[in-house]
């Protein structure tokens, strides 16, 4: 072999092996990450907004991220039992959300919003969630367990078919108007917080959605059902032939991830004050991203990707894109919102806390 | 005395290959049977059918008095049949002690509600539970109990097929079905397991079947040994008897190897 030919064959394996795909994924990091520091300087050079202002929107990030991650462990507890994307759990939530709607009403008209408080909002807690686990078992025995072992593109179909069954039969029940929350005088208004007025449901919103967080983590780790859950999701022929039911460990599975949806239903009323039988889209959407963004499957990713989500949605599109120059960047959302999706998707498949090796079971 | 597992004329099929041809096979309370054949003679596809993985074609199957023949897997586990399979098959996403707790589920029942309401009762049961597996933990020593709180992932590998055994301990079984328990290990883990399977019987009772390839641990172990080939059961009988067999030597070692192995 001669010297010239050697070096002749060495740049024909360095074209070959150059890494054309990572470096057009290197290269769109690079402007996005560009275009998003430009951005940023610039808002933060024209000084438009104030410190207190991205404080606001921080928390407001923070209560929002709080709904997305209780929304998300719905959908991460499922892909962790049976390794589907249950997209019908946006729906899951709405029922719940929209069916308390008619009880805060009658609430509201006796009066009891305003002299109980409290009492009243447990009420809503347990109507939105009682609805929505019970949306979820049956979504679970109709639409996914007849096909269980089925290929995985089946159940995905199966679930975009029952979301929309979902909506308009939720639409045909209370119509298709979107709906006013009827206020609660209690949580409106801030609390101090040192000198800091924060606003009260932004309180309630990350502080129940904390408690929802520990209980469900609780409850995976520390329980009888949880360890059934987690045994199940890893090998459940073993599960059964440990005495596992699988099947009742499933149905709890959904009617847990559906319990939380419910209430983070109530928590995203707090915030939103509306409801639509569309209501579940987005917020489901949102949730499934947040679940990716943490790394699906993964309790404390949920949680993670949820608030990650939540804070950049809020904080991001004044700050990456108004000084940009974009006009009404808050319209934008959406754009930041499955960007981040987009982005995730590429880079880390797996998420910050998943197991990128462990897709192949799915 | 009445057989603890007794299977006569158990056949199975896929396809064109016979798998399993007209085994008899039986297991004696206290008894360990070791079971051996060359690749492929059916071993472990008969240690499916009889622990309800598979049902056969043919035959019938009693264990301890029950007709088991087309029985569930967990079903057999309920009525005293626990296994471990010649790929590990733990639970690698729990912690040792976990792993040994499921064993127990199904000798208990808290419904839900009882777990998530943390009843008076509930949390005795899991506290007898966590006990039970600790108990079955330590008859591996400290391997296993030192470390109860590891991933079962993290386990050095003999120390997985240590704890797939205790698992099935925890089951509270009378029959331990062994799948190559012997696969993998060293000289020296080999004769840790070899005086562990003895205690097994010797201390706690058990009743074990086990293939293995292995031959000193199959000689050092067993009762009683079945040789299979294609299927079929060749011969069967004392340790001494099987390995001077001419039809197992042929089969199973090859002509040649009857000195170098034996």
């Amino acid at each position: 072999m001669t010297t010239q030919s050697a070096a002749g064959s060495r740049y024909r394996l360095f074209l070959e092996r150059f890494p054309v795909r990572r470096f057009v994924l290197v290269l769109l990091a690079l402007v996005i990450a560009y275009g998003g520091a430009a951005g940023s300087i610039a808002t933060l050079r024209a000084g438009r907004f104030s410190g207190e202002v991205w404080a606001n929107l921080f928390i407001s990030g923070v209560a929002r991220g709080s709904v997305y991650a209780i929304i998300a462990l719905g959908y991460t507890l499922v892909y962790g039992i049976l390794f589907i994307i249950n997209f019908a759990h946006g729906e899951v939530f709405m029922a719940g959300a929209f069916t308390a709607y008619f009880v805060a009403v009658g609430l509201a008209s006796k009066g009891m919003l305003e002299s109980n408080p409290i009492i009243s909002i447990g009420i809503l807690f347990v109507v939105s969630s009682l609805v929505s686990m019970g949306v979820a078992i049956l979504l679970e025995r109709i639409a996914y367990r007849p096909l269980r072992g089925a290929p995985r593109l089946v159940p995905l179909i199966t679930a975009i078919g029952a979301s929309l069954f979902l909506q308009y039969t939720f639409r045909g029940f209370y119509g298709a108007n979107a709906r006013a929350y009827p206020t609660i005088p209690a949580i409106q208004g801030t609390w101090e917080i040192g000198s800091f007025p924060v606003q009260k449901v932004h309180l309630i919103s990350i502080l129940g959605a904390v408690a929802l967080w520990l209980v469900l983590f609780w409850i995976v780790e520390r329980t009888r059902v949880g360890r059934e859950m987690r045994a199940v999701g890893e090998d459940r022929e073993i599960a059964a032939l440990m005495g596992v039911d699988v099947d009742r460990t499933i149905v709890f599975t959904f009617g847990i991830g559906g319990a939380l949806a419910g209430a983070a239903g109530i928590l995203y009323v707090f915030l939103f004050n509306q409801v639509i039988f569309t209501m579940g889209f987005f917020p489901g959407l949102k949730a499934f991203t947040a679940a990716v963004l943490g790394g699906i499957g993964s309790i404390t990713g949920a949680a993670l990707g949820g608030l990650i989500l939540g804070i950049l949605e809020t904080v991001g599109p004044n700050l990456f894109l108004d000084g940009a120059g974009v006009p009404s960047p808050n319209q934008l959302i959406p754009i930041v919102a499955f960007g981040i999706l987009v982005l995730v998707l590429i880079f880390l498949p797996g998420g910050f806390l998943g197991a990128p090796d462990d897709k192949s079971r799915a | 005395m009445s057989h603890l597992l007794d299977v006569k004329g158990l056949s199975i099929r896929f396809g064109g290959v016979q798998a399993v041809n007209k085994v008899d096979f039986h297991a004696d309370p206290g008894e360990i049977v070791g079971v051996i054949g060359p690749n492929g003679a059916g071993k472990t596809t008969l240690f499916n059918i009889i622990t309800g993985f598979y049902s056969p074609d043919e035959g019938t199957m009693i264990f301890d008095g029950h007709n088991i023949s087309g029985l569930k897997p967990n079903a057999l586990t309920r009525l005293g049949m626990a296994r471990t399979f010649q790929s590990v098959r733990l639970f690698n996403a729990m912690t040792v002690l976990e792993n040994a707790m499921v064993g127990q589920h199904t000798r208990t029942k808290a419904g839900v509600w009882g777990a998530l309401t943390r009843s008076s009762k509930t949390k005795s049961e899991e506290d007898r539970i966590r006990e039970r597996a600790r108990e079955v933990l330590a008859f591996f020593g400290d391997r296993l109990s030192g470390r109860e709180d590891a991933l079962a992932s993290d386990l050095a590998y003999a120390d997985r097929r240590r704890l797939e055994i205790a698992r099935a301990m925890a089951t509270d079984a009378k029959l331990l079905l062994l799948d190559e328990p012997a696969a993998g290990m060293n000289p020296a883990e080999k004769d840790g397991l070899i005086s562990q399977i003895g205690r097994l019987r010797s201390e706690l009772g058990y009743s074990i079947i086990l293939i293995e390839h292995d031959m000193p641990v199959i000689k050092s172990v067993s009762d009683r040994v079945v040789a299979l080939d294609h299927g079929e059961k060749i011969t069967e009988g004392t340790y001494d008897e099987v390995s001077t067999n001419k039809q197992v030597i042929e089969a199973y070692l090859g002509k040649a190897a009857e000195e170098s192995h034996l």
